[in-house]
This record gives structure tokens, sequence and C-alpha cells, in this order.
């Protein structure tokens, strides 16, 4: 999910850094809010906060917590931490610029696991109905949920079909490469009237071979293997 | 009480663009002039309450006032995670209204018996938390609600309610009305049961009894100093609520009494056992079956101030299977 946050930062969402509450600013929701390290590390790269505070992830007295959170945090747009909370506030947001007549977009980044969750697919439901095509919920389908593969534990597949058959404009992309991400998020909305889908394949801990598709490291930080992983990381930049 | 809910949201709504007001595909008959009329501030979310409240929050976000709308405990409990972490966190300004509060939809059975809801949305840090008594309470409560930036919590009966408040009352969020003056014994009445404890106080001024009455129409923020009050001028204080005893307005009037070391002689919470109700009936009919009604209260009142400490046991002798 790294890319498609780097593409979503660096190329597609109108924001301003110094200027966070900027009305006209498209919005961002990281459903998938376990995800967080990689947004607080694109916000702060993105000059909405201090680099420093990085250093303060995940420590005692931080605001930096575990799952994204708003709260004395420039640029993030909502908390989550419960899965299938971000799309139904995304969709809020998408409806009320359409009565509003406002012209950003409101990007949603969602997990494969949370699409277990009956949630999702209330708001699924209900964005193609109010004609939302100011929406663009972006799945990282790496295909590795909490307790095993996605396929072992609650199969998605036919996936983007369900997503089509729902209503909703939707593309399947390589959520690795730079430029197919770019392509898909300049190209929105894929189709006038529709909210658009972006399933993006990706891989578990994509760039450090040890952690590729290994459950384990949903779980685990890296302490002596840091250097490794950092090592592997750095030779494919 | 939905009635002049609903006038006084239209009214607000019609130069308030803000105002939102999103339902759960319930509301046949009461916000058809809201849909027909207002339709660019009006949602129909379907029967889908987690979305209709996460909407709400994303809408709220975006500048709007967003009311959620449904009967007894859909907007609340189906959808509580919504409330706290998408609401309340963001503090977002979203105003959850619920038909329907208590046994208003009695016949209905259990699943519309709404009678823990104020206990759990008190406990939700930002909430605002009313249950007006009647419907001049439920028309300058609405208002008050828009007025507040922030999450409220509105708890309505259903329609047909009686006026209490037959001249002008001062309505603010957390202030107590006091209704009727006495020195014995205090009832403070929530959420519709106003009416029936003026008349329990009735019944015991026949027994030369004066109770003051107190409209706590804001169950949070409690009115302490209405509540205090009652305790230095007063030997007894009552709850009166059609909801659990569990942790509602008569499990925060008791944490706000012993904690200002206020302890009155005699206190009880007059409520809901904590117990599914699987008998049925009417409103009315519930009430009297649960000791809510007039003689009900008084009932219980009497065995309370008679019972040498005032306790425990006497809730068992009002037990209903």
């Amino acid at each position: 999910m790294c890319e498609l946050l780097a593409v979503l930062y660096g190329k597609v969402l109108q924001v301003k850094p110094a200027e966070p509450d900027w009305s006209e600013r498209d919005r961002f929701i990281l459903s998938k809010g376990h995800g967080c390290a990689s947004l607080y590390a694109v916000l702060a790269e993105s000059g909405f906060f201090p680099l420093d505070w990085l250093e303060t992830f995940y420590q005692n007295g931080s605001y930096l917590a575990g799952h994204i959170t708003h709260r004395h945090v420039p640029g993030v747009e909502v908390s989550t931490g419960s899965l299938g909370h971000g799309l139904s506030i995304a969709t809020g947001m998408a409806l009320a610029a359409k009565r509003d007549r406002k012209t950003h977009r409101v990007f949603v980044l969602l997990s494969d696991g949370e699409c277990d969750e009956g949630s999702t697919w209330e708001p699924i439901l209900f964005a193609p109905h109010h004609r939302l095509d100011n929406l663009i919920a972006i799945v990282d389908y790496n295909k590795i949920q909490s307790l095993g593969t996605v396929k072992e534990v609650m199969d998605l597949e036919p996936f983007a079909e369900k997503w089509r058959a729902f209503g909703w404009a939707t593309r399947e992309i390589d959520g690795h490469n730079i430029g197919e991400i770019e392509e898909a998020l300049t190209a929105i909305p894929f189709e006038e009237g529709r909210p658009s889908c972006v399933i993006a394949h990706t891989v578990k801990g994509k760039g450090v071979s040890f952690m590729e598709n290994e459950l384990l490291w949903h779980y685990r930080s890296p302490q002596e293997e840091f250097e490794a992983a950092l090592a592997e990381l750095e030779a494919h930049a | 009480m939905r009635t002049a809910f609903i006038e006084t949201l239209f009214e607000l709504a019609e130069t308030d663009d803000r105002i939102t007001l999103i339902v759960g595909d319930l509301g046949f008959g009461v916000v058809t002039r809201f849909m027909q009329e207002l339709p660019g501030q009006f949602v129909n979310a379907g029967v889908a309450e987690q979305n209709m409240t996460g909407l709400a929050a994303g809408m709220a976000l975006s500048g709007k006032i967003a009311f959620t709308y449904s009967i007894a405990n859909f907007p609340v409990l189906r959808c509580l995670e919504q409330i706290r972490n998408d609401i309340c966190y963001h503090n977002a300004n979203v105003k959850i209204v619920a038909v329907g509060g208590g046994m208003a939809y009695g016949s209905l059975g259990m699943t519309h018996h709404a009678t823990e809801d104020i206990a759990i949305m008190r406990a939700l840090p930002n909430m605002v938390v009313l249950a007006p008594n009647d419907p001049v309470e439920s028309r300058l409560a609405t208002r008050a609600v828009v007025a507040h930036d922030g999450p409220c919590y509105l708890r309505l009966g259903r329609v047909g309610e009686p006026v209490v408040h037959t001249s002008d009352i001062d309505f603010q969020i957390g202030k107590a009305i006091r209704v009727r003056e006495g020195d014995d014994l205090t009832l403070i009445a929530t959420g519709g049961l106003l009416g029936n404890a003026l008349r329990a106080a009735e019944l015991l001024s026949e027994m030369s009894i004066q109770a003051r009455v107190l409209s706590v129409h804001t169950v949070k923020p409690l009115d302490a100093e209405a509540v205090l009050d009652a305790a230095r001028d007063t030997d007894a204080i009552f709850t009166i609520e059609e909801h659990s005893v569990i942790g509602g307005l008569g499990g925060a009037v008791a944490e706000l009494l012993l904690e200002a070391g206020a302890r009155p002689a005699r206190f009880m919470r007059i409520g809901l056992n904590s117990a599914f109700s699987s008998k049925i009936g009417d409103q009315d009919y519930l009430r009297n079956q649960h000791g809510l009604d007039a003689a009900g209260m008084v009932a219980t009142i009497r065995r309370t101030l008679e019972s040498p400490t005032g306790k425990w046991d006497v809730r068992e002798l009002l037990e209903v299977t």
C-alpha cells in the first residue's frame, strides 16, 4: 500500500500541507486504520508535520497511535481502526460534496479483510444508487487477512465482479506498479455517474524477501531483521 | 413527541440548509413532508443503520447538521460502534433521534422496547443525552440540539403524549425544570414519565406527603445543582424512568449524590428491572405492569418510605414475571 499512498499524495490528491483544513481539499480516508505507519510517513514527507514526529510512533505519550488517528495529527482526515467504518464516512463526505456542488473528491483505502464486514457492503450498495462519481474506493488486495489467506478464511472471488454487480466502475491494477496506479487514479471517474473502484493486487510485505506473503509480519515488528529488510528495500529503490 | 420533533425540524431546516435528515427507511407518514419539500436535505439510507450512522458522520464532518432517525434500538444499538468511533471521537455534529423510547412500541415486542439506550449513550464521551418529557419539551429539545455543536442523542416517545407543560418553560440543555414544589421528597422524572410523576405527586399530597417534581429532560450533562438542592431540601429522592434501573437516570443521580456526599434518607430508582419483558401490551398497560403508572409509583414510594432502611428487598416486590 505504500506505492498507493505515494502516488495519491505525490500525484493525485489536491491537498495543502500548510492548510490541512482547506475546505476544497480532496479527502483521503484510510479505512484499514492498521496501515497507519505508512500514512504517517507519507504525511510527514508531504510536510503536514515534522519528520521527527515519526520517532514517537507507538511510544508512550504519543499521538501517533497504532491505528490512524486524526486528533493532533494534521492531515489525517478521520480516525479508523475498527474495520468496516471508512467507506460509510467517505460516502457521507461524497454525498455532502455533491449536494454542495463542490468539486473535490473522496478517496478511501480499504483492506480485503474488511470486505468481510457487512457494514462495508452497505455503502457499496448506497454509493452507486446516489451516483457518487466523486467517490473512489481502492482495495489493497494482498490476499492475506488476520488468520490466513483470504481464500482460506472468506473467499472474496469473484471480487471485481461483485463490485461491478453493485454498480461500481471497477478496474484491477498491479498495486505495486507506480505507472498503473497513476494511470488509474488520474482517470477517475472511470464512468460518469458511478463511483470508482480500484482493486489493487498487492503482495503483503512486498520488497522484503523474507516478509513477502508471510502472515507473521502482519503482527511482528522487525528487530534484528530491520537492517536486512531496509537493505532490501533500498536495493529496489 | 414525534410530531413536535418533525414539525420543528422542518421549520428549522427551511431556513438552515445545513440540516440534513437521514432515515433508516422508517418514518412512514412522519417524514413525508420533509422528504417531499426538502429533498436536498433528506436521505433514506435504506435498512442499513451502520451506513446511516457513518454517512451522518461523513456529512457532519463536511459541515452538515446531520440527524439520523429510526425507531427503538435501531439507530442506537445496531450502529453503536459507528456512534462511538465515527461520531463521538470526531465530535461530529450528528443528532441521533430514536422514536419509541421505553415501551412506546410495547405491543411490538422485546426487539422494539428501547430500555437500555440511555445508559449506553450516557457512557459515550462527547454525547449529550436528552429524553424529553412531553411534546413541549420535545419541540424545545429539537431546537436545542440544532443549536448545540456536537453529538446529541434525542430519545423521543411516540405520538399522542399529553402536554404536561401548560405554561412557558425555560428549556436549556443540562437544566432541570422544577414543575412542582414540595418539601418532603423529590421525584425526578425523564423520558415521558413526568405526567405520571405529577399524578403520583397529587396522590401523595392526598396522603399529606408533599413532593417536589423535577423534569430532567437532559440525563447528560445532569443538572447537579438541581439534584443536590433536592437532596438538601427534601428527605427522599426517587428517580423515574421508562428504562432499566441500571445506568440510566437513576444511576446518574445515585453516582452524583454519593460522590457529593449527599445521602438522602431514602433513595430509590423507579424504572424497569433488568429483565426482558416478554409480556406485550400498549404503553400504558406495560407502564402499569412495571409500576410506572401513578399508583405503581406511589406504592413503591410508600414501601420505600416505610421500610426500615429503604432498600433492595423493596425491588424484589416489584418483580414482574
